[in-house]
């Protein structure tokens, strides 16, 4: 047993001893137990402990958890051993409640009168105890028991200068929880005055605070710009000596010029040039002191000065002004690529991604190429491996782009299976980018999906997919390469995939090669037929029916397939259905009807690449560096943007409308929509049903009663307008087609899809009079709840609708993050010469972003139990309001978009389910539980969600629905 | 802002963990583990940081103790390494050639310690001496009690 320094608590070294001695885990567990009840009876006790007792105890009890036992008592101890007078032991009690207490115990409203006495306290010692103890639980009682006691304590000249420094650390902490709790006015000049202060400590510590207090408040901070550039300038001009114990490993201060440096890139270059050319000079100095030779061999020293100087670089970087600064930090770290510190390597390559995005050192960064190239060859850490890859992804341009992708699929047969599903999507975006030629990108994706087809996501295959059905001159080149990809006796079903869409589209542009000719196109895809998925199979059944319309001389083949018995009573009703439809449709239509049911698809309207999308959900590091990254590299391509973007508007033009009203071009819609992951497959003849269904109920609607309602035209419109008024947005929490609204003037209908965080809704205003309705000007605000989190697009209409007539409007929206209530629906029009106007709500909610989520019980279980924050869930009771059936019941929960996981609650009664909201931001992982009591009729709903605030917006919306 | 520092033994033993960022046990249960064993599988010539989530590890290993912070994006890695160090430094100079047992031992110690070099995850005082001096400082009042506490029992006082 090691001396135990200091009054050592002998029953605590003793007992951690007997704990080190145990031969197992039982054995183990078997004397913690015995040890708690031992501890838990003298805490019951009558006998009074004395402080030393306690303080035993507690520590026991502490070393127990750190152990990773769970503790459920001892708190009232420790609190009590904070009153104590005597400081082992208040050190004791405050070390147990800041290792043991969370934020939201309710034991802190009992330990703030301790720690307010300790704050007032004339030792110091017991000051910082307090302050560091506020520090630790930082939480929202803390800053409102202690937010007008620590400013105080920071600026007095009374305070001793280590007090100072936790006052000012312990402020930041509150600060981050509670923003108002610094004060302003002048307050703020005493705050940025602490930079002069003379204790080095104090500096330190109060950098931290400002650095915070000004990336809220840029302005109002101001004026510690050329504080802290004067005072970097004396460390950096200090020798090693000047600064004594803050000089480390003859660094001169490094925590202090790191920080100081961080805080000066929250403002761009100063303004007054003599502060200007001080900070200029500054990081000049720390360049050239880079190439001195060191001072010590110890990693220490190194690590210290490149930490310096990596800070440098960054604010270098970040003010993007000074080239030839820029220059010299790009040879800098060009020297660190090929250092024998992994670290460094690491940390260059790193720092280089930003630097490429700098139009003054792009160039400069481009030069170490090779380099680059070859640790993606030879690094031995995976790590440092992908900053190669991400710092190649950041140098590609138009010049580089084919050496650069190149070489990622030459490192992709290798690459490590962590990285590659990021590689591939870098790949895929590198190649549409940078393509001047679009056969190089045809290329270049079906490498990828031979060399890691199982990396190739979905986006990945879609987009090519878009891209050739987008551009003519690729098509017959696409079509060749994929025929000849697929004659590989074993490729990837991702290729089959592509080769079949691609075939079916444009086939015909190669099928005058006797070597491709049509049968020998069909015989090719029909020998993977047996090996694929169902959704393969489905997609190639489609593709076999286009070549029905464009090689006729082929059908009796095709038709045999779709005959056989595999396929017209395939297990799979989706097939099933495929290939019935399909051979009905090739029998009994003629070829005009094949041929336009057929026809080529019209090119997509994509905004972006969503491989993009996917690539910065998939990486972390993505978010914030990645913003800064791509704001820049769209600045510096600002010229590309705009013809691309003048190019999608002109592909939405030639978009026709897809609001075709009969069934069979459905079936044809629907691999349209397979591509666009808008519907599974087995979901195809649901959407056939409710899609027509829709329609009709529209359209239905709007005749039938345009038949009886004939209004004469003197009754004034406005009262009509209000009675017999109906308006059914809340239905549409649970379901998106059907009757918005309707009146004796207007039927409001809406038919709406939803895909990841994207929807698209379409509102449908039908004129049931016999007038025309004038002005008509419909509009969608987003309110409050919705602001920023939702935006919404809204196409602009006609302003008349004919009498008897319907008009559409498309309203594109995407879901940024989660949101509260509804957007509102203005509609405005003239009646009859009466202005009307109708305030509605688009029925666009949180929940239609939904994706259903299947699990089984265990890992619904494990996920429920996770999250189990206090804001993570929400629970509403609530009376039922109609019938409680079990298949209503299930439809509406359905409809409001979630998986429903049947034979996981124990009760049957109940219903769970499960689903992810897409946002542009995040993903929200949701689970439901729903259980009725149908004695009382009445609803127990519980909702947890993995985000705050997402589930009780959620059970809003739901428990309105029963 | 570091979130969290944690020790633990080349056998995956925790035995120190000190959170900046209020979690409940559980989730510090869940990210001890698996940083536990992404950090032990990992080869002695790799770097000392990795990416986590959205946070930056940064790991140093001394003889049988691997020191592990988690950082945040716009922290400076190498920098972490040496709050690292100097810890290291303190413990040794305070225990005299610290090692493993010491920390088991007189864990209260090392919190007392990580709290004078850091405060709400941030570093408060760089300096060897001034940290040292105040730990004295805290040694010295435990000395006082003690003696107050051993002439109490004997009617002295």
């Amino acid at each position: 047993m090691p001396a135990v320094r200091g009054d050592g608590m002998r029953g605590l070294a003793v007992f951690i001893s007997d704990i080190r001695n145990c031969k197992s885990k039982e054995a183990e567990v078997k004397r913690i137990n015995k040890e708690l009840a031992n501890i838990r009876s003298k805490f019951k006790g009558d006998k009074t402990l004395d402080g030393y007792q306690k303080k035993k105890y507690v520590c026991k009890l502490l070393f127990i958890f750190l152990l990773g036992h769970d503790i459920d008592f001892g708190h009232m101890e420790a609190v009590n051993l904070l009153s104590s007078n005597k400081y082992t032991e208040k050190q004791i009690g405050y070390l147990f409640i800041s290792v043991l207490v969370n934020t939201n115990s309710d034991l802190i409203k009992l330990i703030v009168q301790s720690i307010k006495n300790d704050l007032g306290s004339r030792n110091p010692v017991h000051v910082n105890l307090a302050l560091q103890c506020i520090a630790n639980i930082g939480s929202k009682e803390m800053a409102d028991a202690f937010g007008s006691d620590i400013p105080k304590l920071l600026v007095s000249g009374e305070t001793m200068d280590v007090v100072k420094q936790s006052a000012a650390l312990c402020l930041l902490r509150l600060f981050r929880t509670t923003q108002e709790i610094i004060p302003g006015g002048e307050w703020t000049s005493r705050i940025i005055h602490l930079l002069n202060d003379q204790h080095m400590g104090v500096v330190t510590a109060a950098c931290s605070l400002i650095e915070a207090l000004v990336k809220k408040n840029p302005d109002e901070y101001k004026g510690c710009v050329s504080l802290a550039v004067s005072r970097l300038s004396r460390i950096v001009t200090a020798s090693y000596t000047d600064l004594q114990d803050y000089t480390y490993y003859f660094v001169p201060a490094p925590w202090l010029s790191v920080k100081l440096l961080r805080l000066l890139q929250h403002y761009p270059p100063p303004d007054d040039p003599g502060v200007r050319g001080r900070l200029n000079e500054c990081l000049d100095t720390i360049l050239n002191k880079a190439q001195e030779p060191p001072k010590s061999k110890k990693v220490q020293h190194s690590n210290a000065k490149n930490a310096v100087l990596f800070e440098a670089i960054s604010i270098i970087i970040h003010s993007d002004s000074e080239p030839n600064l820029l220059v010299r930090a790009c040879n800098q770290l060009g020297q660190f690529l090929s250092h024998r510190e992994t670290n460094l390597r690491y940390l260059a390559l790193e720092t280089m991604c930003l630097l490429a995005t700098s139009e003054f050192s792009h160039e400069a960064v481009k030069k170490h190429q090779e380099t680059v190239i070859n640790a993606l060859k030879t690094e031995r850490d995976v790590s440092v491996r992908q900053r190669a890859v991400d710092l190649l992804y950041a140098m590609c341009d138009r010049s580089n782009a084919e050496e650069i992708v190149q070489e990622m699929l030459n490192y992709l047969e290798t690459a490590d299976y962590s990285i590659r599903e990021e590689m591939v999507l870098k790949v895929a975006i590198l190649a549409e980018k940078y393509a001047q030629d679009y056969t190089w990108y045809v290329d270049v994706i079906l490498n990828l999906i031979r060399i890691a087809g199982d990396y190739v996501s979905e986006e990945v295959w879609y987009r090519v997919i878009q891209i050739v059905v987008n551009r003519e001159d690729v098509q017959g080149y696409a079509a060749k390469t994929v025929f000849e990809a697929l004659q590989a006796p074993a490729c990837h079903e991702n290729m089959v995939k592509v080769g079949g869409y691609i075939l079916g589209e444009f086939g015909n542009l190669i099928a005058g090669d006797t070597r491709s000719a049509p049968a020998v196109q069909f015989q090719l895809l029909h020998s993977k037929y047996h090996l694929c998925s169902a959704a393969t199979r489905a997609l190639l059944l489609t593709t076999y029916i286009k070549f029905i319309n464009l090689f006729p001389e082929i059908k009796s083949q095709i038709q045999d397939v779709l005959k056989s018995n595999s396929n017209l009573r395939s297990s799979d009703a989706e097939l099933q259905q495929r290939a019935s439809e399909y051979l009905h449709l090739s029998v009994t239509t003629t070829t005009d009807v094949l041929a336009t049911v057929l026809e080529e698809m019209p090119p997509f309207t994509e905004k972006e690449s969503s491989i993009l999308a996917v690539l910065k959900k998939k990486s972390g590091r993505m978010s914030a560096q990645e913003a800064q990254r791509e704001a820049r590299v769209q600045a510096r391509e600002g010229n590309a943007a705009p013809a691309t973007e003048k190019a999608q508007n002109a592909q939405l033009k030639t978009k026709p409308s897809s609001n075709a009203a009969f069934p069979i071009p459905q079936l044809n819609n629907s691999t349209s929509a397979d591509l666009l992951g808008l519907s599974t497959p087995p979901a195809t003849q649901n959407s056939i049903q409710s899609n027509t269904g829709v329609l009709v109920d529209v359209l239905g609607d709007l005749y039938g009663g345009g038949g009886t309602n004939t209004h004469n035209g003197t009754t004034t419109p406005a009262s009509l307008s209000m009675s017999g008024a109906t308006d059914n947005i809340k239905k549409f929490v649970c379901k998106n087609n059907g009757v918005l609204y309707e009146n004796d003037i207007i039927q409001i209908g809406i038919k709406s899809e939803f895909r990841q965080n994207l929807g698209r809704i379409g509102v449908f205003y039908g004129n049931k009079t016999s007038m025309p309705l004038q002005a008509f000007n419909p509009t969608v605000s987003v309110g409050p709840g919705q602001q920023g989190k939702v935006t919404v697009q809204v196409k602009p209409v006609e302003p008349s609708i004919d009498a008897g007539a319907q008009v559409q409007q498309l309203v594109n929206c995407e879901c940024i993050e989660d949101f509260n209530g509804l957007p509102d629906l203005t509609v405005g029009f003239t009646y009859g010469n009466v202005p009307q106007r109708l305030a509605l709500h688009l029925p666009l909610s949180c929940n239609k972003f939904f994706e259903p989520t299947d699990m089984n019980g265990e890992s619904f279980f494990a996920r429920w139990k996770n999250l189990s924050g206090p804001l993570q869930e929400a629970q509403k009771i609530f009376k039922a309001t109609g019938p409680m059936e079990t298949a209503s019941i299930k439809t509406k929960l359905l409809g409001f978009g979630m998986q429903l996981l049947e034979g996981i609650d124990p009760n049957p009664e109940n219903f769970v389910c499960a689903a992810i909201i897409h946002t542009r931001t995040q993903q929200i992982g949701c689970l439901l539980r729903l259980e009725p009591n149908r004695q009382a009729e009445m609803y127990r709903l519980t909702i947890r969600a993995s985000k705050e605030s997402t589930a009780q917006i959620l059970a809003d919306l739901l428990a309105e629905q029963f | 802002m570091m979130q969290f520092m944690l020790l633990f033994s080349r056998q995956g033993k925790l035995r120190l963990q000190k959170w900046y960022e209020a979690h409940p046990d559980k989730v510090k249960k869940k990210i001890t583990r698996e940083l536990i064993s992404t950090i032990l599988a990992r080869k002695p010539k790799m770097s000392s940081f990795l990416e986590w989530k959205d946070l930056k590890i940064v790991y140093k290993r001394y003889a049988s103790l691997y020191f592990c912070c988690a950082i945040e994006q716009q922290d400076n890695e190498l920098l972490t390494l040496e709050v690292i160090h100097r810890y290291v430094e303190l413990l040794d100079k305070y225990f005299g050639s610290v090692c493993e047992l010491d920390i088991i031992f007189n864990f209260e110690k090392a919190y007392f310690m990580l709290d004078e070099l850091m405060v709400g995850g941030e570093v408060c005082e760089t300096s060897k001496k001034n940290v040292l001096k105040a730990i004295a400082a805290q040694d010295l009042l435990q000395e006082d009690e003690a003696v107050e506490g051993a002439l109490r029992e004997i009617g002295l006082y």
